[in-house]
């Protein structure tokens, strides 16, 4: 455990206070449905801030990009694009919710500030294209680091902090940065590259213990090319494994993550290792829960889990959910906001999804 | 006694040996060091390369020289100014306590690289990550543990730990880190023989005398493993191991293994006394070291008139080197003093 040693806290940078204008992104809201909204909900209902959603917002072309289909020209016009309707909005404070947004948004505008001649390219291609004009935003950060800088607000209107009923200890979590957050500008990263507080941060704030484990730092299994090019997959569930293979003997009760990717296949590749290896790492074969720092905050606070969206992911939550002793209706789970009932989904062979106390 | 003076700042090797020197030829010294025990970094080592000649019998022979009536010694006394002024220099310490002479030389020396820079090895974080420095205290107890108290199965040294490493801004090498993971190893296995020792390492630079002798022992006696990769990660495992990872770049293989203590190869930095003074001279060179007028001939003047540099204020020396370069800056301000 790394709990007493934070020199890594030079490591901060300057996060807005007020004033967002968010950009959503392109995959989160199919994984994960709950997690934007929650986040605009604690942003507006639980700290008062102004955050813009415009509905004329795009993709950034992270992934076309990371993909090598996409070239940097075009990515840096579209990205001005999005600059273009927060200059529209009247706002100077840009909030991407992807961490591939974010890292390709540094990247972008480092590049601007490195290379002017770039930035005025950019500016003559926006306005051919469409007519518009865009400022370089003031202040670009993520939104987990607009959580983690209000966590301590936050944590005083929380009913439930990261503790297990039972024993009364803090519960154990495993914190998984997005690669885009800080290992491309680690100034960008509150922490840092290699031992980032972002998410370490609220889970100690929050009354929980970070896991340190050998290979805390190793990729979630996302990488773009490992998933995307299908014959690289094995490669992807190979990288993942491996984390999880490391963590096991630290018995962690849930992995918190801040990038759409990382979430996606932590969560999503345990269900693949246990039905082709017959592996879960807890002791009830259901696996960890992997949650957004959104969803994590929304529990605590008391959200319904289920208005959350955490019985879209593959490992279910409610393990947790008990050892922190948060309420929930396990018949409303599958209940739709209308009241009807959804259908459940085809149940996995090894990975136990019933939670059975 | 000449009525002719110099001010040495930095009593560690160079400065000891240049005062020694001066003082023999009835000049004025006055030495000053910011510490309260002379010898510098000298002082941190227990034998040294390649000949595990012991560190301490080196300083103290050195110390024991600086009973001439022709040296004074401060210690604990930290310059914080040097100037030229009313024709003499003039250094002037955190008190505002001012010395005057009519030369100057710098020997403020080096200070060790600051691991926890190099964030990835963990040093700072985990127990048992150390540095070499650390090692040599713990191998002067004739006793080296891991933080638990246990005797370690399998050590790691690692080389280049802020040298030849662009990230950290240091492109240069420290030219004494090889050489000493090679001596701390062997010292290793010949206190616990049945514990496997491996070194990590970019180029094993043997360039000394008998350092390549040393290194053949090391492989050959001791059956130290070195391994040419740099370490990427280092994390500790439950039980307060650190695993490892590297490339051995022979067999183009990656590499990961557990080891009970690594020990992180601290390079060679200008101490923040040099940086400060030859800034202030206007005779800093690269990475902050002081720059001297000339490296043929005119390694121990500078641009300014009498002011003189010897030792690792300038480069990273050995101990021989930093002697033998300082007799040399005594000689030149012997002559500088018989001129003026």
């Amino acid at each position: 455990m790394t709990k007493n040693k934070h020199y890594w806290n030079q490591y901060q940078k300057e996060i807005a206070d007020d004033n967002y204008f968010y950009e959503r992104s392109c995959i989160r809201q199919s994984f994960f449905p709950g997690s934007e909204t929650t986040f605009l909900k604690i942003l507006r209902e639980e700290l008062g801030k102004t955050i813009i959603d415009d509905p004329n917002q795009h993709t950034c072309t992270g992934i076309g990009y990371h993909s090598d289909v996409v070239p940097f020209d075009t990515t840096m016009t579209v990205c001005a694009r999005l600059f273009s309707l927060m200059k529209d909005a009247g706002f100077k404070n840009y909030v991407p919710s992807c961490v591939t947004s974010f890292g390709v948004f540094t990247e972008v505008i480092e590049t601007w500030q490195n290379f002017p001649e770039e930035l005025e390219k950019t500016r003559n291609f926006l306005r051919k294209a469409t007519g518009r004009e865009f400022d370089i935003p003031n202040n670009i950060v993520h939104p987990s680091d607009i959580i983690y800088k209000y966590r301590t607000e936050l944590k005083n209107k929380m009913k439930y902090q990261l503790i297990n009923q039972e024993t009364g200890k803090p519960l154990k979590g495993v914190e998984h940065i997005g690669c885009h957050y800080g290992k491309i500008f680690s100034k960008h990263a509150v922490g840092g590259a290699e031992f980032p507080q972002v998410l370490a941060g609220m889970i100690e704030e929050w009354g929980g213990e970070v896991v340190d484990y050998p290979e805390r730092r190793h990729c979630c299994g996302f990488g773009f090319r490992q998933y995307l090019v299908m014959a690289n997959r094995g490669y992807s569930v190979a990288n993942t494994k491996k984390k999880f293979d490391s963590m096991q003997a630290y018995k962690p009760d849930f992995v918190l993550t801040n990038c759409p990717g990382c979430t996606m296949f932590m969560d999503r590749w345990q269900y693949t290792i246990a039905e082709m290896e017959g592996i879960t790492y807890d002791d009830k074969k259901m696996g960890i829960p992997v949650l957004t720092y959104e969803e994590l905050a929304g529990l605590l606070l008391g959200y319904n889990p289920w208005d959350l969206g955490l019985q879209l992911h593959q490992i279910q939550s409610e393990s947790l959910l008990n050892k922190i002793g948060i309420k929930y209706d396990p018949k409303d789970k599958f209940v739709g906001k209308s009241g009807t009932f959804l259908g459940e989904p085809n149940k996995p062979e090894k990975l136990i999804v019933d939670y059975e106390k | 006694m000449k009525n002719k003076s110099v001010i040495i700042i930095g009593a560690g090797v160079a400065g000891i040996e240049a005062a020694n020197n001066i003082a023999e030829n009835g000049y004025n010294v006055t030495l000053i060091e910011k510490e309260n025990l002379l010898g510098g970094n000298l002082k941190n080592y227990a034998k040294l390369f390649p000949d595990f000649y012991e560190a301490g019998e080196v300083k103290n022979n050195l110390i024991n020289k600086l009973n001439s009536e022709n040296i004074n010694v401060y210690n604990n006394n930290e310059i914080t100014e040097l100037f030229f002024e009313n024709n003499k220099w003039q250094a002037v310490n955190s008190q505002n306590q001012k010395f005057l002479a009519d030369a100057a030389l710098l020997t403020t020396g080096f200070t060790v690289f600051d691991a926890k820079r190099k964030e990835e090895l963990g040093y700072g974080i985990y127990d048992n990550v150390i540095t070499s420095l650390e090692f040599e205290n713990m191998y002067k107890t004739g006793k080296i543990t891991t933080k638990q108290g246990n005797i370690p199965e399998r050590i790691a040294f690692l080389n280049c730990v802020g040298s030849r490493d662009e990230k950290v801004g240091n492109h240069y090498c420290s030219r004494v880190c090889c050489i000493n993971a090679v001596k701390q190893a062997s010292e290793f296995k010949e206190i616990y023989p049945d514990s496997q020792a491996y070194c990590f390492y970019m180029d094993m630079r043997m360039a000394g005398q008998f350092y390549e002798e040393l290194y053949r022992k090391s492989q050959e006696k001791h059956n130290v493993i070195y391994i040419r990769g740099r370490i990427s990660e280092a994390a500790a495992t439950l039980d307060n191991k650190i695993q490892i990872k590297s490339e051995d770049t022979l067999s183009g293989l990656p590499l990961k293994m557990t080891v009970d203590l690594l020990v992180l190869m601290v390079g060679i930095e200008a101490s923040i006394g040099t940086n400060q003074l030859a800034s202030q001279n206007e005779i800093n060179g690269e990475y902050g070291f002081a720059k001297s007028k000339g490296l043929y001939g005119n390694d121990n003047i500078t641009n300014k008139k009498g002011l003189f540099l010897a030792g690792t204020c300038k480069r990273p020396l050995t101990i021989p080197e930093t002697i033998a370069d300082a007799k040399a800056a005594a000689n030149q301000i012997i002559k500088y003093l018989n001129q003026i």
